[in-house]
C-alpha cells in the first residue's frame, strides 16, 4: 500500500532506483571490480581512463573504478550505521523528553541545543579528534551529530500524541509508561522519522566524504569516496578525471537519498490520510 | 430506599496554572472548585452544563487520570489518591472511561482485536485463544461483527468507532464508567443506538455511569439523577424528576428552558440569560452565577452560597432558591 504509493510517485521511483543501484553495487562489489582496490601498481601511476583502467588510476596506480565500487561499501556502511545510531539515540532522548516533560525535558533538550549550536562538520571533527580516527569512531561522531534532529522531531510528535485519548484510555486500563510509549506513541511517529532518516542519509554521505577529504574519515588506504577524492585532489591539474568519478558517485548517492526523502515526505504526509 | 454508595467525592478541586514563565507565575484556572457528590451503585448520574464548566475535568479527576489539587475521591470507601501504583492499577479495571471523540480515542495503528484486547493484557492466565474469544464476545455485545476483528479504526464509521470504544472500556469488567460526552460527535440517528446500547449494557453488566453531557434530551432519557455545573461548581443536584419538574436553581431553570422540545404550540416560557460565562480565570465573587442571574440580590454578590440540601436528596447552591413546582 505504502510502497505502491511511493513507486507511483515519479521522484520516489527515481530515488528508489538510484539507491537500489547503489546498494546493489555495494553488495556485488567483488563481482563488479576489475582490480583489487588496494593493490599498488607503480607501473601505471595516475594514468587517464583506458580500456584496462576504466576510470584511470591514482598516484599509487590503484584502479579508481574498483576503488569507487568498493568505496560505495564503506560510504554506505558508515552512513547507514551512523543514521541508525542517530535514530536510536534521538528516539530514546526525544521520547523521554516529550513524554515526561518538566525537568527531564529541559535537561535533555538543552543538551540537544548545545549539540546543535556547533556546525555539524566541526562537531564531528572535534569528536574524532577526541576519539581518534577509525571507521567506528567516524560512525559514532556522525551519529552523535545527528541525534538532536531526531530528538526534536520525536519530541514534538510525542508531545501531541501523549494528549490523545487513546493514550488516556491505555492509562485508564492500568498500563505503565513504557508500555504506552512503545505501544501507542512511537508507532505513531514513524512517518516523520522515516522522512528525517532518509534526508539524514544524504547528509551523512556528504559528511563522511568531507571527513574523508580532510583526512579524518575511514583511515587510508581504505577506499571511501571521501578518501578517493582527497587522493585525487593533488592531481586536479594534470588529471582532472580522477576527481570526477568519486565526485559523481557521491552526487548520485546524495541525489538518490534526497529524491527518496522528498517522495517519502509526500507519501507519508499525515494530511493525505 | 437507601442505596449503596459506590463513589464518594468530597471537595474535589482542580486548579490549572496557565501562562507560567520565567517572568510570570501564571494565572490560576479554577476548572473544578470544591465538588462534593455521591454516586450510587447502579445509577446514572449525569453532569450537565455549558462548555468549559469543568464536567470533563471532573470525570478525569474521578478516575485519577489527572491529579486533584485538593479533595478526595473514595471508591467503595478507599481513597483513590492514596493508592500505590499497583493498587491503583488493580482499581483501574473497575473504573473505565468512554471518550467523546471516537477519532482520537482509538490508536490508528492497531486492529480492533488489539484495541479491545489491550485491557486483557494484564490478565496473564488468559491464553491467546481465550483472549480472542472474550474479545469476540465483547464485540458481539456492543454490536460489532466478528469479521471486523482484524480491521483498523479508520475503516469504521463514527458510531461503530464509539461501539469499539465502549467495548474497550467494558472488557475489563468495570463497575463504574465515566462517559465523557460519548454522543456529541455522532449523528442523531446513531446517537439513539448508542444511548440504547449504553442503557442495555448498564442493565446487563450492573454498571454505574457518570454521564457527562450537554445534550439535555439524552440526559433526560438516560439519567437517574442530574448534577448541574456552572464555572467549576455544582449548582444543583437532584433526581431527574425533581430537576425536570421543578428546578430550584435559577441557572438550572435557564439551562433547561433553553433546550428545544418537540411539542408544537408549547408556550414559550423561556428564561433568557444575558451575557457570557465569566472567565474561570477570574470567577465573580459571591455566587458565581450572579452576573447573569435574573433573581440576583445583594447578598449573592458578596456571599458564596453553600451547597446544601433543600429537602432529601435535592441539593442547591443558591441563597434564594426558586419555589417548588
Amino acid at each position: 500500500m505504502f510502497l505502491k504509493r511511493l513507486l507511483k510517485n515519479k521522484i520516489g521511483l527515481i530515488g528508489v532506483i538510484v539507491i537500489g543501484l547503489n546498494i546493489a553495487v555495494a553488495l556485488a562489489a567483488p563481482l563488479l571490480a576489475t582490480h583489487d582496490p588496494l593493490t599498488i601498481n607503480l607501473e601505471a601511476q595516475a594514468v587517464p581512463p583506458s580500456a584496462q583502467h576504466w576510470f584511470g588510476t591514482d598516484e599509487y596506480g590503484r584502479d579508481i573504478y574498483s576503488r569507487v565500487i568498493y568505496g560505495s561499501r564503506i560510504s554506505l556502511y558508515i552512513c547507514l550505521l551512523s543514521v541508525v545510531l542517530a535514530t536510536v539515540g534521538g528516539v530514546a532522548t526525544g521520547a523521554a523528553a516529550g513524554y515526561f516533560g518538566g525537568l527531564v525535558d529541559n535537561v535533555i533538550m538543552r543538551c540537544m541545543d548545545a549539540l546543535m549550536s556547533f556546525p555539524a562538520i566541526l562537531l564531528a571533527i572535534a569528536i574524532l579528534a577526541a576519539l581518534g580516527p577509525n571507521l567506528y569512531n567516524v560512525i559514532i561522531a556522525l551519529g552523535v551529530v545527528y541525534v538532536p534532529r531526531f530528538a526534536r522531531i520525536v519530541r514534538s510528535s510525542v508531545l501531541s500524541l501523549k494528549e490523545k485519548e487513546f493514550v488516556e484510555a491505555s492509562r485508564a486500563m492500568g498500563n505503565g509508561n513504557i508500555y504506552i510509549i512503545f505501544r501507542h506513541i512511537l508507532p505513531n511517529c514513524t512517518a516523520p522519522l522515516i522522512v528525517q532518516a532518509t534526508a539524514s542519509l544524504a547528509y551523512a554521505i556528504l559528511a563522511e566524504s568531507s571527513l574523508g577529504f580532510l583526512g579524518l574519515g575511514a583511515p587510508p588506504p581504505a577506499p571511501s569516496w571521501g578518501n578517493i577524492l582527497s587522493d585525487a585532489r593533488n592531481f586536479m591539474m594534470e588529471n582532472p578525471m580522477m576527481t570526477v568519478f568519486p565526485g559523481v558517485a557521491i552526487t548520485l548517492a546524495v541525489l538518490g537519498f534526497n529524491l527518496l526523502g522528498d517522495a517519502l515526505r509526500d507519501v507519508l504526509d499525515p494530511r493525505l490520510k | 430506599m437507601k442505596q449503596q454508595t459506590i463513589l464518594e467525592v468530597k471537595d474535589l478541586t482542580k486548579y490549572f496554572v496557565v501562562g507560567r514563565s520565567i517572568v510570570s507565575s501564571g494565572e490560576v484556572v479554577k476548572a473544578v472548585d470544591g465538588l462534593s457528590f455521591d454516586l450510587f451503585q447502579g445509577e446514572t448520574l449525569s453532569f450537565v452544563g455549558e462548555s468549559g464548566c469543568g464536567k470533563s475535568t471532573t470525570g478525569r479527576l474521578v478516575l485519577r487520570l489527572i491529579e486533584a489539587t485538593r479533595g478526595t475521591v473514595s471508591y467503595k470507601g478507599r481513597d483513590v489518591a492514596k493508592l500505590s501504583g499497583g493498587e491503583l492499577r488493580k482499581l483501574r479495571r473497575e473504573m473505565q472511561i468512554i471518550f467523546q471523540d471516537p477519532w482520537s480515542s482509538l490508536n490508528p495503528r492497531l486492529t480492533v482485536g488489539q484495541i479491545i484486547g489491550e485491557g486483557l493484557r494484564r490478565n496473564k492466565e488468559l491464553s491467546q485463544a481465550e483472549r480472542k474469544r472474550r474479545v469476540l464476545e465483547m464485540m458481539e455485545t456492543v454490536g460489532l461483527r466478528p469479521e471486523q476483528y482484524g480491521r483498523h479504526p479508520h475503516e469504521f464509521s463514527g458510531g461503530q468507532r464509539q461501539r469499539l470504544g465502549i467495548a474497550r472500556a467494558l472488557i475489563v469488567g468495570p463497575k463504574l464508567v465515566v462517559a465523557d460526552e460519548p454522543l456529541s460527535a455522532l449523528d442523531v440517528s446513531v446517537q439513539a443506538q448508542v444511548v440504547n446500547l449504553l442503557a442495555r449494557l448498564k442493565r446487563e453488566m450492573g454498571l454505574s455511569y457518570l454521564f457527562i453531557s450537554h445534550d439535555l434530551a439524552v440526559v433526560e432519557h438516560i439519567s437517574d439523577r442530574i448534577a448541574v455545573m456552572y464555572l467549576g461548581k455544582l449548582m444543583e443536584l437532584a433526581s431527574k424528576q425533581a430537576i425536570y419538574s421543578g428546578p430550584r436553581h435559577p441557572y438550572t431553570q435557564a439551562l433547561f428552558s433553553a433546550a428545544p422540545t418537540a411539542e408544537v404550540g408549547r408556550p414559550a416560557d423561556r428564561v433568557i440569560l444575558s451575557g457570557d460565562v465569566p472567565s474561570p480565570l477570574n470567577p465573580p465573587p459571591g455566587c458565581r452565577f450572579h452576573t447573569r442571574c435574573p433573581h440576583a440580590q445583594d447578598d449573592c454578590r458578596r456571599l458564596e452560597p453553600e451547597f446544601r440540601p433543600l429537602e432529601s436528596g435535592h441539593w442547591v447552591a443558591c441563597h434564594h432558591p426558586l419555589a417548588r413546582g
